[in-house]
């Protein structure tokens, strides 16, 4: 357990040399959050109270999809290509051969990398968004703690996607391909576009269903309070259904990929 | 490392690279053009390698665009009118602004690459090479599935144009063209300065993304969406609205933000020329002040 620890605090120490790149990036999402807000607001003149937000609650909504942008990792890749890379080179022969499980440490190096991106990038567009716009931010410590908890189990459940994306890599080489689908199912999917709520009949249904609602949908509900009581523990109980659904698939996919490694050009 | 060291006989950068064949050692130095197109050429054979990977690029490309327009299809499911605007007038604005962006990004979007070439030192490599660097940092991992973004926003456009009840004229119909191709030029200049402007800050790629990524974003929606003060910044600082705004406002005869005279709607081509020979210059700038790291 200490090991894992300890790749955890290194995945969080490795981001914190990219400074300039956290601040562009911070800038990046504050540019796009003020896009997004206005468009939103377009909408929500249009039709004030759709998808069961009213406007400030869908400007809470932007903002905070900004914040959780890179800790969620919605793009896809960080470790996934790094996975792929030493998949097609063979050096994952190597990791192979040490004593700790694969999917652990990367778990873990994962997790170091979206508390750093969740301090680095998130506070700041969240912030900004706070001061230039009518946001609907919670009072109350409790629903910040059970915000806190939903976005946890939205990284795992980001992660065990990108874990079995990058395991492709095992029967493709070039893991390239299916990373971008599969990040691009994620931007959708997650509500990072719009609202899941405010997607339209059957299509709302099946993208709440899916496991990419975990990843931003969820946690800004239950910041915005819509979750709560039995209703938080149906939301955390349905994270954490594709969380272990996901993980256990990634274990299966593994162990047949380790049975068929032919190490490239070693 | 101050001027890039050009057609020095002793010790040629070039052989042995795989790059360019040995002969050309003692030759004039490669065109812009002809440096692009040999480079790309080789990035899309070797896209070319892996092919289940590369369809599966070209359909992401096309989709992650796709989804974009998705969103505003899902908006005017729920509306009628976006800003004042109907659903084909803002997919209007969107195949503008994505044509024109999907060609510059198509062109151009390897260059914000160029940091980390910096970063990592490879940019040394660059500047002994007798070709001139911009096209060899442009042409980089060139890559043929970024088509997918421009047929995606043809496709739009195509469909807005056939949608829209506009009464055309010659002049609104000769637009339609030079606005794409004004609009190319003006997100090309967005991209080289950005790409100069990674000389100094060579960890910033994504204050590049803002502009160019942004700008783009932006562009999809009517100005009417937006505040005053963005308008006035993207059209006296920044003249992203130059891209569409101005021209295709006049096409759907909307009036103009901020009061602007009519006859801005035939601005683009000066304002691209302006713009990329601002972008050139800042680019040459930058390129001078390049320090190697050393590594």
């Amino acid at each position: 357990m200490r090991l894992y620890g300890v790749v955890a605090a290194g995945g969080f120490r490795r981001y914190t040399t990219y400074r300039v790149a956290t601040a562009a990036g911070v800038f990046t999402n504050t540019v796009f959050g003020v896009i997004v807000a206005y468009t939103y607001i377009a909408l929500w003149n249009q039709r004030p109270n759709l998808g069961g937000y009213d406007q400030s609650q869908a400007l809470t909504y932007v903002w905070v999809s900004q914040a959780m942008l890179m800790t969620v990792n919605l793009f896809g890749g960080g470790f996934a290509d790094e996975l792929v890379e030493r998949i097609r080179t063979g050096d994952i022969a190597i990791d192979l051969y040490r004593p700790a499980d694969l999917q652990l440490w990367w778990l873990s190096a994962d997790l170091g990398r979206a508390l750093f991106h969740f301090l680095g990038r998130g506070v700041v567009p969240l912030a900004f968004g706070a001061l230039f716009f009518d946001l609907a931010l919670p009072i109350n410590p409790g629903t910040w703690l059970a915000f806190l908890l939903a976005v946890l189990f939205g990284v795992v459940v980001s992660f065990a996607l990108r874990f079995l994306v990058a395991l492709s890599a095992f029967w493709l080489l070039d893991g390239a391909g299916v990373a971008a689908l599969v990040s691009i199912a994620g931007l959708f999917f997650s509500g990072m576009l719009l609202p899941l709520n405010a997607f339209p009949g059957l299509l709302g249904e099946v993208a709440r269903a899916l496991p990419w609602s975990s990843l931003l949908q969820i946690p800004v509900d239950v910041l915005l309070g819509r979750h709560h009581g039995w209703g938080l523990l149906g939301a955390y109980g349905f994270q954490l259904g594709w969380a272990a659904a996901l993980l256990g698939a990634g274990r299966l996919l593994q162990s047949a990929a380790v049975r068929r490694v032919v190490v490239q050009g070693g | 490392m101050a001027e890039p060291v050009r057609g020095s006989g002793r010790a040629d950068p070039v052989r042995g690279s795989g790059w360019a064949d040995p002969g050309r050692e003692r030759r004039a130095p490669l065109g812009v053009w002809a440096t692009y197109t040999m480079i790309a050429g080789m990035w899309i054979r070797s896209t070319l390698a892996y092919r289940a990977s590369f369809v599966m690029m070209l359909i992401g490309n096309f989709l992650v665009t796709a989804f974009d327009f998705v969103v505003i299809v899902l908006m005017f499911s729920q509306v009628r009118s976006l800003g004042g605007y109907s659903f084909a007038e803002v997919a209007f604005l969107y195949g503008t602004s994505t044509t024109a962006f999907g060609l510059a990004n198509a062109l151009l979007g390897s260059i914000d690459k160029l940091g980390a070439r910096v970063r990592d030192g490879t940019l040394d490599a660059l500047l002994v090479r007798p070709a001139p660097v911009l096209a060899q940092v442009a042409a980089d991992r060139f890559g043929l599935q970024r088509l997918g973004r421009l047929l995606q926003g043809l496709l739009v456009l195509a469909g807005s144009l056939a949608a829209l009840d506009v009464h055309w004229t010659v002049a609104k119909v000769l637009l339609v063209p030079v606005t794409l191709l004004s609009g190319t030029g003006i997100f090309c200049a967005v991209f080289v300065v950005g790409a100069a402007f990674q000389f100094w800050a060579q960890d910033a790629a994504e204050v590049q993304s803002a502009f160019t990524y942004g700008g783009q974003t932006l562009l999809q929606y009517p100005p009417t969406v937006f505040a005053k003060d963005m308008v006035r910044g993207v059209t006296y600082i920044l003249p992203l609205a130059f891209v569409n705004w101005l021209p295709a406002l006049y096409i759907l005869g909307r009036p103009y933000p901020l009061d602007l005279p009519t006859w801005l709607a035939f601005a683009p081509p000066l304002v691209a020329a302006v713009c990329l020979v601002l972008s050139g210059r800042a680019w040459r700038v930058g390129l001078r002040s390049y320090r190697s790291t050393g590594s």
